[in-house]
């Protein structure tokens, strides 16, 4: 367990400390902006995916301890995509507001991030020990919001490309298998006999 | 189709790009700097350049400095060598580019197989330093060397039919390794009306920095048409055919209603997924308002009068 934890910790926290050595020695390439950009959405989503992937692995193996990562996992995709729009709003767009505003409700590109975002948040809030005996059987109808916010991730992803989708294709493969895999099991469950 | 073609380009045309070189004085140091760099080679190194010359020029009263070498020539759209910025430097290198071939074909009195050699031998270079604007929104300021196209044009003689250029890039997934994949119909082609192939400031540029151009860049001859988006600048060119009728480009094939054949810089005419009024200059943290033309409206807004820029985007 306390390996599992260490790694878990291992990859959320990799990439951030990597990418300050990669800033600190001045090595993010011509464009550091896009750079920091592009990697802190790819490890949102990366984060997000591995997060959907617990329970369906919870199931194929019966290691149930898994389960206790699954919020740390959560939390820290969470944290990326919150890095990533802060990226977006202060260094990209230099906190323009009326181009920000432009692009969040004219640009379907944007507007699929930014809403991918908002869904994240009540996830977040309600992470808590206390939110998930307060809300009860509510929780996990709530939580199941993450497909939604990872849909519109792969989506925000697949629309930023200009021609080469090969990595929003793959992304989108790995979500719809993890969503079928789900309902596959559903079906299971109700059957009878 | 509306289209206003001058029949040639008037001297008056070209007087005010004279100008245009005297009034960035700066160009003028910068040619002589990248002219000791070709006569005693390993005396100015990019660097110097870039340090010497990073002096400011202004277009709608914004400083351009030059972008360094370094990000010049490892920060490239150059599919054919990958579609990160960086695949097209780290893959480059081998692409063999002499001997090269440039066949000009279509309606023109000297059509043949023409060898670089004798391209470059024929055309002298000058120096250029251009505005980049990428239709990602991300620009650069290049010291580019090579000739005006329409020198090379005027001397393989168009005939009266032809009205546009079509350029065609390398086809050779062997040292290509991005033609492996179908990202784009390849080989990439790209085209301007006749009138936009004869301005002043198109150029078919063989250098950069004083140096031979990098393969990365296109080499070993590729266009540089300063007041259009990045992708208008096609590279490694081994066709030029001058034809009647508006090339099918391969942007513009691809995604129709996002890129269009003219793709002239206009901050008012936005992608539809982002928007084109303000550009990040590389190096700089702010984004900068977007220019008309890229800043080259007093040269080449005359060949647009009358066009709707909305619709001819």
């Amino acid at each position: 367990m306390a390996a599992l934890r260490l790694g878990v910790w291992a990859l959320g926290l990799g990439p951030l400390v990597w990418t300050g050595v990669r800033i600190a020695t001045g090595n993010l390439g011509a464009n550091p902006v896009e750079e920091l950009l592009h990697w802190s959405g790819r490890w949102g989503l990366i984060l997000l995916l591995v997060g959907l992937t617990i329970t369906p692995l919870r199931r194929l193996t019966g290691w149930n301890r898994i389960i206790k990562v699954r919020r740390t996992v959560g939390l820290f995709a969470f944290s990326y995509v919150s890095l990533h729009l802060c990226l977006y709003l202060a260094l990209d767009q230099g906190l323009a507001w009326s181009f920000i505003l432009e692009d969040v409700t004219e640009r379907p590109f944007i507007t699929s991030g930014f809403l991918a975002f908002l869904l994240l948040v009540p996830l977040a809030v309600t992470s808590t020990k206390g939110w998930i005996r307060r809300l009860g059987r509510r929780w996990q109808k709530l939580h199941r919001l993450v497909y939604l916010a990872a849909g519109l991730g792969v989506l925000h992803f697949y629309w930023k490309v200009k021609a080469d989708t090969f990595w929003p294709l793959v992304a989108a493969a790995v979500l719809a298998f993890l969503l079928l895999v789900r309902i596959r099991w559903k079906g299971h469950r109700n059957a009878p006999g | 189709m509306l289209i206003r073609k001058p029949e040639k380009i008037s001297e008056s045309e070209v007087t005010p790009y004279e100008l245009y070189l005297n009034r960035r004085k700066f160009i003028g140091r910068a040619g002589r700097i990248a002219l000791l760099a070709a006569v005693a080679p390993g005396s100015v190194s990019a660097c110097d350049f870039a340090g010497k010359e990073a002096e400011a020029t202004e277009a709608g009263g914004q400083e351009d400095k030059l972008t360094p070498y370094e990000d010049v020539t490892t920060y490239n759209n150059f599919y054919e060598f990958g579609t990160g910025k960086g695949d097209p430097a780290r893959n480059a290198g081998p692409l063999v580019t002499r001997p090269w071939t440039v066949e000009v074909t279509g309606h023109c009195e000297r059509p043949g197989e023409y060898a670089v050699e004798d391209i470059l031998g024929r055309f002298p270079p000058e120096d250029r330093i251009y505005r980049l604007r990428c239709v990602e929104a991300w620009s650069m300021v290049i010291p580019w060397m090579g000739f005006p196209l329409k020198d090379l044009l005027s001397w393989v003689q168009p005939t009266s039919r032809a009205e546009f250029v079509e350029f065609t890039t390398l086809y050779d997934p062997e040292q290509m390794p991005g033609q492996r994949r179908r990202v784009l119909d390849w080989p990439y082609v790209e085209g301007l009306r006749m009138d936009e192939a004869m301005h002043p400031l198109t150029l078919m540029a063989t250098g950069l920095y004083g140096k031979e151009l990098p393969n990365q860049n296109g080499a070993p001859l590729r266009l540089v048409v300063p007041w259009k988006y990045g992708f208008k600048s096609i590279k490694s060119i081994v066709r030029i055919r001058l034809v009647e009728d508006m090339p099918s480009t391969s942007w513009n094939l691809a995604i129709p209603n996002e890129y269009g054949f003219y793709a002239n810089v206009n901050p008012e005419v936005d992608h539809p997924r982002w928007s084109q009024a303000r550009e990040r200059r590389l190096g700089e943290l702010r984004r900068r308002p977007t220019l008309m033309f890229n800043g080259y409206a007093e040269e080449v807004a005359s060949l647009y009068a009358g066009m709707d820029l909305r619709r001819w985007y």
